[in-house]
């Protein structure tokens, strides 16, 4: 159960949602500008909702009218941001083992080896990430969300800085995680199809309309 | 060069690199507070810091010694509780060093810090690291170049430092007599232009290497950064 049920005013437009889902992969497509961002931020806990309640399955996050808002290190919502984020003095081995340390006492997800040859980027261990290309860089922040042990996987077009062929491969594997990890997906992108492959159910995000989604 | 020459070179090397190296830790923990914590206070603590590079060095080493001569309460208490004191003694100066580098040391440190991409910071904090973690991990190594930077400005001002040191600690050759203390000396000895010029050229040496030494630690970095 996926509950994302938040206000927040962000400058004249105001964003708000009411998605409760029994789905586990949701996506929310939208053009940019539009929010997508901005919600992947509230249940990550990097922004702050005026007002409402986030949930997946019996663990709460967030909700305004009980005081509860954890921090972002205790919600363990993985997160692939749009750009890659990696550490930039960190090689590629560091990046993927930062999650590992802190989420210790939780269940292993994937092991590390496991995650590494799924990616197919066992020849980049030691590299820094300044040396890598895109479709890399987004392989390996995936592989480091996923190995911080997280209750559910946020993606930020993930598809979106990559050539044809590269998104491709990324898209077989996200579907390969759909089917093979337990935990819940958000993908947010700015087109349909490139994410209808991979989610069960889509949301529309657009400036100044609720975005509704029962699943 | 002189006996006493040496020893006031000597001493004031330990002098700067003591001051700098000792207010270290204090000059990263002022300038993360700055760079990144709102808190009640911020603006008395960015004024306080700045004090030393805007008042009279005469003013900081009078308020140094009001506050730590061995029969004021702060200076009485260090004596009794540690048998410690900075009064007319070389820690003194190593003090009045430290106070004076401070707030370039807080600037290029803080600088450095506000550099730091804070989406990295946001990215550690959704894989499960603490703020200390974060701060230890993420944004100290890659802030890094500056803080070297802060480290040399503070030993260069500590080496150059004259008002705050001689008004607190006076000018006792082999306890408080530093390069700039003794320059000041020899130019005010009729007979004294030769020794001048020794020592200024030795503190042109000490000044050269210090910034080749620091532009040597800036190159590094990027090398190691690309």
């Amino acid at each position: 159960m996926i509950e994302i049920r938040v206000r927040r005013a962000l400058g004249p437009a105001t964003i708000e949602t009411d998605i409760r889902a029994e789905g586990r992969t949701l996506a929310l497509v939208g053009p940019s500008g539009g929010g997508k961002t901005t919600i992947l931020n509230m249940i990550a806990g990097l922004e702050t909702p005026d007002w409402g309640r986030i949930a997946f399955d019996d663990v709460l996050l967030f909700d305004s009218d009980r005081g509860v808002n954890l921090a972002p290190r205790e919600r363990r919502i993985g997160y692939v941001f749009q750009e890659p984020r990696l550490f930039p003095h960190y090689s590629v081995a560091g990046n993927l083992r930062y999650g590992a340390r802190a989420s210790a006492a939780h269940k292993t997800l994937v092991e590390f080896d496991e995650v590494v040859e799924w990616l197919g980027i066992g020849h980049l261990l030691d590299r820094r990430p300044q040396k890598l290309s895109g479709g890399e860089k987004q392989r390996v922040a995936i592989g480091r969300a996923l190995l911080s042990r997280p209750r559910a996987l946020l993606l930020d077009e993930p598809l979106s800085a990559l050539d044809e062929a590269r998104r491709e491969e990324i898209l077989n594997l996200l579907e390969r995680l759909r089917d093979r990890l337990s935990i819940p997906m958000v993908l947010v992108s700015h087109r349909l199809d490139e994410v209808e492959r991979i989610a069960v159910a889509s949301a529309q995000v657009e400036p100044g309309r609720k975005v509704t989604l029962r699943v | 060069m002189t006996t006493a020459e040496q020893t006031a070179v000597l001493l004031s090397l330990r002098v700067a690199s003591v001051g700098a190296l000792a207010s270290l830790p204090f000059a990263i923990a002022v300038a993360y507070l700055l760079a990144r914590v709102r808190f009640p206070g911020r603006i008395a603590l960015d004024v306080a810091v700045h004090l030393p590079l805007v008042l009279p060095p005469v003013v900081t080493g009078w308020l140094l010694l009001i506050e730590f001569g061995r029969n004021e309460p702060l200076g009485a208490f260090l004596e009794r509780a540690f048998g410690f004191s900075f009064a007319f003694r070389w820690t003194g100066a190593a003090l009045a060093a430290a106070v004076m580098g401070f707030p370039l040391m807080v600037r290029a440190i803080r600088l450095s810090i506000e550099a730091v991409d804070r989406r990295l910071e946001q990215a550690a904090a959704t894989l499960g690291a603490s703020r200390l973690r974060i701060f230890a991990t993420v944004t100290l190594p890659l802030a890094l170049p500056g803080v070297f930077a802060g480290l040399i400005l503070g030993f260069a001002k500590a080496i150059g430092e004259f008002g705050a040191t001689i008004t607190f600690v006076a000018n006792i050759p082999g306890e408080t007599q530093t390069l700039a203390t003794l320059i000041y000396n020899t130019t005010q000895d009729p007979d004294g232009a030769p020794a001048t010029w020794r020592l200024t050229a030795i503190a042109v040496v000490i000044a050269v290497v210090a910034l080749a030494g620091s532009e040597g630690l800036a190159r590094g970095f990027r090398a190691s950064a690309r």
